[in-house]
């Protein structure tokens, strides 16, 4: 009965992925457990595959081999269709935010409601869009064009359209990436707010150790590929591997 | 050793650009249509085309008549003037110059956009989003370009023939009425007809090279402005290239 609980928690196991590019072995044999609620951080170096390793998650990039499971599915046996509705209740909240630079903040909110063949009507559209933007504290930008708003405003966008499919699971590649320690630590707070709020799981991408400080309730250290180390922020700053110790000096 | 590589790079282009082509065509027709962005597109690349197709084809039927008459008078063949310039625009210049100024505009900024959407990951986030970014951005710009030259091009030579008027009369008189007349009288539907559809061929190329380049693009800032300047290298050979295969065609087939 324990045993089946905690199964049902997972929302995405990851085992023996491997991904190469050329001679380039980016993930060799990566496992990796997500439970609901939970913020783990994947911490790095600059190159050592993390970007790679959410964007084979959500179907960006095909593994070599391993599988992925999200909800008990694993990802890459599912075609187009069904892989879509899986990534509807996945955020994804890319490190260059990837806004739209043709659309105003409200069309990049309602591109997603628009597109994962979910019928919401223009009222629920408008609703979604506003509460989302009043999640981030950016309501009153709806009609400003990204170029328009700042670093920090423009990944707090980019948080708000992550959110506004209330998805489970969310990944984070490099959310502090490029932003002031001031922004960054706001970011931080908003990531951990919207754990607390949604109860989402979340996978976050990073190599500033503030955010796996506030942020994670666990950390996986990924070295050559491999999931080196792993453990709670407080063991891990205790180690006495000079590989993991190089992350928290 | 240099040349070899050259060569290998150039095929893998060709063949690259063959692949995209053809998924181009495998994909155009099936669902998910994208309708609303195909009619955007569609005023994009036309109707805000037209200011610049409409003043270069002015001045290219009004330059075209001045530089023809001095020898059209030696000839003593003065008269001949609207014919000959209806039949050169029409069947030639119209099309080409045309195709190439729509490259120069259309494909560099589909090469651009697509390039700085490439490397910003907005199109990564469009697939994230449920959205085929192929379907989007490529089909819609493609079939776009496919539909528009052809009108931009009969909108440009009806603006060049008003050109050619302004030209014959500036050292002549004919009334509008002649003018027209000799014009259409010149024309048949050999003349016609090819010109027209080897537009559709010109529009294809400029959204398939444009679309090519744009989505493929990487290597950062620099990237994006390789993109959009090979885009518009790209097509304008491969206009002449299909211009010359037009008129071979429409050779072996007795319209010419």
């Amino acid at each position: 009965m324990i045993e089946n609980d905690h199964d049902n928690n997972i929302v995405l196991r990851i085992r023996n992925l491997n991904k190469a590019f050329g001679d380039n072995k980016v993930l060799s044999d990566f496992n990796l457990e997500l439970y609901k609620n939970q913020n783990i951080v994947v911490l790095g170096k600059s190159g050592s595959g993390k970007s790679v390793l959410i964007k084979c998650i959500i179907g960006l990039l095909k593994p070599d081999s391993g599988s992925i499971e999200i909800f008990n599915k694993n990802s890459l046996d599912l075609n187009t269709e069904e892989l879509d509705k899986i990534r509807a209740k996945i955020g994804f909240l890319f490190q260059s935010n990837a806004l739209y630079d043709s659309m105003t903040v409200r069309d990049n909110l309602e591109f997603p409601l628009r597109r994962h063949w979910i019928n919401y009507s223009q009222d629920e559209i408008q609703k979604m869009v506003v509460q989302a933007l009043t999640d981030v504290q950016l309501a009153h930008t709806i009609d400003m064009m990204p170029v328009e708003l700042s670093g920090g405003m423009r990944k707090r966008i980019a948080l708000a359209r992550t959110l506004i499919l209330k998805p489970e699971i969310i990944l984070y590649d490099e959310p502090t990436t490029g932003l002031d320690p001031i922004t960054g630590k706001e970011i931080i707070n908003l990531m951990v707010e919207i754990k607390n709020k949604y109860n989402t799981a979340s996978l976050i991408i990073s190599h500033d150790i503030k955010c796996v400080k506030y942020a994670s309730d666990n950390v996986i250290i990924l070295l050559e590929g491999k999931c080196y180390a792993s453990g709670k922020y407080e063991e891990l700053i205790l180690s006495k591997d000079e590989k993991v110790k190089q992350f928290f000096e | 050793m240099k040349n070899t590589s050259s060569i290998n790079i150039f095929l893998k282009e060709v063949g690259d650009t063959s692949g995209f082509g053809w998924r181009f065509l495998t994909q155009w027709f099936r669902p998910r249509y994208e309708i609303k962005e195909f009619i955007k597109q569609c005023y994009i690349i036309g109707y805000k085309s037209l200011p610049l197709i409409g003043l270069t084809g002015f001045i290219m039927g009004l330059v075209l008549t001045m530089q023809l008459r001095p020898t059209m008078v030696d000839y003593g063949v003065e008269s001949q003037i609207p014919a000959i310039v209806g039949i050169a625009i029409i069947r030639e210049i119209g099309p080409v110059i045309t195709a190439l100024i729509f490259a120069g505009k259309i494909g560099s900024s589909i090469g651009a956009e697509l390039g700085s959407m490439k490397v910003t990951e907005q199109i990564d986030a469009m697939e994230v989003s449920g959205t085929n970014p192929f379907k989007y951005l490529v089909v819609s710009r493609i079939l776009a370009t496919t539909f528009m030259l052809p009108i931009l091009v009969i909108l440009s030579d009806t603006i060049s023939l008003y050109g050619a008027y302004l030209g014959v009369n500036i050292r002549n008189v004919t009334s509008f009425q002649l003018f027209w007349i000799q014009v259409f009288d010149s024309l048949s539907f050999n003349d016609v007809l090819p010109a027209f559809i080897k537009t559709y061929f010109f529009g294809f190329v400029v959204g398939l090279i444009g679309c090519y380049k744009g989505y493929n693009s990487n290597k950062g800032t620099e990237g994006v402005g390789k993109s959009a300047n090979s885009a518009v290298v790209v097509s304008s050979v491969l206009i002449f290239i299909i211009d010359l295969l037009a008129v071979q065609i429409t050779d072996l087939l007795g319209f010419n």
